[in-house]
């Protein structure tokens, strides 16, 4: 089957069924076509599709190390440039390769200007070392390092605003996309692959297994965080912010954190009227920030 | 061409002839004029490469491994607290095949913070499956250059090297080197073919991960080729004899060593100190001889057991130790000498800088000579 196929992230990867992750790749690379080569931190996403003598990737792909991507990323777009190569050069990293330990070298490779495009899919935890809180972790979602407990709510620090510091360092193109949203990613990655410079994509891609979901319900739960505002999606184009999907009548985040078990602790024994508030009104700053508020008379 | 220049000046002007395609590294005493006189050259057009002005010694190594990865020759410098914050990407270097060359500018590792010479650093890195040369001087120094891009390069070795040299004692200082043209480098360093490489037309997956059934194998073949980069050295170091006259044949080079009782071991810059030493006690009567070890990784056993096989004491010099246990030499020495009974006494000498004259090796000989040995030579007392 995968010898007629046409896709570049094909079959032979071993992540869980409904893994947001890989469909993840799969879009990432209709995106950025063949003439492309990826590099890849340390993660879930190594792990499922590189089990020596396999590979998923039918286009060339390196791992280093957890934290160095963007500096192989640089390395390599200097070797293609003194070569007068011209593949895209993509880093596909997980949120912990991103937000933590990857920061020093994906600061470096922006402030130096490679052309590059990074992108983070963003699963909202360390998900193949057994669910450990990241920086790219929500307030209160209760991970093996974050657990909710006696006397706590879960993570206790909000998510860190890593687009913003990646604008700030000068980048072309910054965006954020959602699996639930397959041709607005496959269109950002195509975008970026084509604008001269560092681009970031952060894509948001639910984990049945971190997050507690039935594995059929990533594409539901991809669509619920965008629908209540906790995850926006937008493109900031040289520093300004030119498009946010727009949401009709905006749903509470509690659609959205009830059907997760990293947020049960909310709903049981009783429900915890002040942290959910809480959490809605990060939504609510998501949405006045972004203005992506559309109300119609039901 | 005959011409004095500074140590640091002299590696920049070698690695600028070895054409590489890719420089990506980050200042640090004492390596810093290497990295800035590769800067210059290429702000001056007088070397077309890419120079990645990275934010980190991690980093610097990183952007080689992706530039050699993607099929490009490549070049860093470094030393002590900069090569520790490579570590990880040593292993990783080495683990994908990739024949980077790095220079070490060789100083000690803090605590405390010291700027000045030992050869802690490199000897630290000793297990990552790099090759390891050390130079006794400025000549020495360039010349490795040309002879390990050849080696590391080779593909019956693909891994990569440390070309090391004393920090300070080398790097700022002057002396007469004969640097060859870039037409005759050109003869002797073939441009890089990478046995394989990132490439859209070819893809392959490079760094996978490994289960237990396979991980082994990788391991061996790392240290198989270490092995062959015995030969392969050889090779190297023969043609560049040819072509440009200066022999670097040996893994490891003697020096009065045919007849002599008591055998000195070091690697480096002392080596010139010992030799020294080594005329005035022969005048004296003393028959002492030295042996320098040239390459460390891979190291050469069978060669130091033949050179030392005359001896009735060996006295190892190490700039270097390996805490609890003794200096990384010695014990190298020791293992290569099992069973031959001949006596190996180690001294832990010029750490951080501390110097070392001809009176202390000539102290050293007379300790040795008496039994006494594995000490911190020449430790001040007073603040014990």
């Amino acid at each position: 089957m995968a010898e007629n196929s046409s896709e570049l992230f094909d079959a032979g990867h071993r992540a869980c069924g409904g893994c947001g992750p890989a469909l993840a790749a799969r879009l990432i690379m209709k995106g950025s076509g063949e003439n492309t080569i990826v590099v890849a931190s340390t993660g879930c996403m190594e792990v499922f599709s590189t089990p020596y003598p396999e590979t998923a990737w039918k286009v060339p792909w390196i791992h280093s190390l957890f934290e160095n991507a963007a500096a192989v990323a640089s390395g390599i777009e200097a070797s293609l440039k003194r070569q007068g190569r011209d593949e895209h050069v993509i880093c596909i990293c997980g949120d912990g390769a991103t937000f933590d330990i990857g920061m020093l070298c994906i600061s470096g490779a922006f402030e130096r200007g490679h052309n590059i495009t990074y992108i983070c899919y963003d699963n909202e935890a360390y998900m193949n070392t057994g669910i450990q809180r990241s920086g790219a972790t929500p307030y209160d979602a209760d991970t093996t390092t974050s657990p909710a407990g006696k006397c706590s709510t879960g993570n206790a620090r909000p998510k860190k605003d890593l687009p913003a510091i990646l604008v700030a360092h000068g980048s072309p193109y910054v965006a954020t996309a959602s699996i639930a949203y397959p041709n607005d990613l496959v269109k950002k990655v195509e975008r970026a692959v084509n604008t001269e410079g560092p681009c970031y994509i952060q894509v948001h891609t639910p984990c049945c297994t971190g997050w507690g979901f039935d594995g059929a319900d990533t594409m539901a739960l991809g669509r619920l965080a965008v629908e209540t505002g906790l995850w926006v999606n937008y493109e900031i184009v040289d520093g300004e912010l030119e498009k946010a999907k727009k949401i009709v009548n905006r749903k509470p985040v509690e659609e959205y954190l009830k059907a997760q078990k990293r947020f049960r602790h909310l709903f049981r024994p009783g429900r915890n009227e002040e942290e959910i508030a809480k959490i809605q009104a990060i939504a609510d700053r998501n949405a006045k920030k972004f203005g992506i508020d559309i109300a119609l008379k039901k | 061409m005959m011409k004095i220049v500074e140590g640091s000046h002299a590696v920049a002007e070698a690695v600028k002839l070895c054409r590489p395609q890719v420089i990506s590294a980050y200042p640090i005493t004492p390596q810093t004029h290497i990295v800035e006189a590769l800067a210059s050259m290429v702000a001056d057009c007088e070397l077309d490469a890419e120079y990645i002005c990275v934010e980190s010694e991690f980093s610097a190594l990183s952007g080689c491994v992706g530039a050699s990865a993607a099929g490009s020759r490549t070049y860093s410098a470094t030393t002590s607290q900069g090569l520790a914050l490579m570590f990880e990407v040593c292993f990783n270097a080495a683990g994908m095949r990739l024949p980077i060359v790095m220079t070490i500018a060789n100083r000690a590792m803090g605590a405390p913070l010291s700027i000045w010479n030992d050869q802690q650093d490199s000897i630290s890195l000793r297990d990552a499956g790099w090759l390891q040369y050390y130079a006794e001087d400025i000549q020495e120094v360039s010349d490795l250059h040309f002879i390990t891009y050849r080696v590391a390069e080779d593909h019956r070795v693909l891994l990569p090297a440390f070309v090391c040299f004393d920090g300070f004692i080398l790097t700022h200082t002057y002396e007469p080197v004969d640097m060859p043209t870039q037409a005759e480098v050109d003869a002797y360093l073939p441009a890089f073919k990478p046995y394989q490489h990132l490439d859209a037309k070819n893809p392959i997956s490079m760094g996978m991960y490994a289960t237990p059934d396979y991980y082994m194998e990788f391991r061996y073949e790392v240290d198989r080729a270490m092995q062959r980069a015995r030969d392969v050295y050889v090779e190297a170091a023969r043609a560049f004899a040819d072509q440009f006259g200066r022999d670097y044949t040996g893994a490891v080079e003697g020096y009065r060593l045919e007849d002599a009782d008591t055998a000195l071991v070091a690697m480096g810059s002392i080596c010139g100190t010992v030799k020294d030493a080594i005329d005035e006690m022969r005048a004296d009567g003393k028959r002492v001889g030295l042996l320098k070890i040239r390459s460390f990784r891979p190291f050469p056993a069978e060669e130091v057991a033949a050179a030392l096989k005359g001896a009735s004491t060996v006295a190892v010099l190490d700039k270097n130790i390996s805490l609890g246990q003794k200096g990384a030499v010695a014990l190298e020495v020791k293992d290569a000498l099992y069973g031959s009974g001949i006596p190996v006494l180690d001294y832990i000498v010029a750490l951080g800088g501390r110097d070392i004259r001809k009176r202390d090796i000539a102290k050293i000989v007379d300790l040795a000579e008496k039994g006494t040995g594995d000490m911190f030579y020449g430790l001040r007392t007073e603040v014990l």
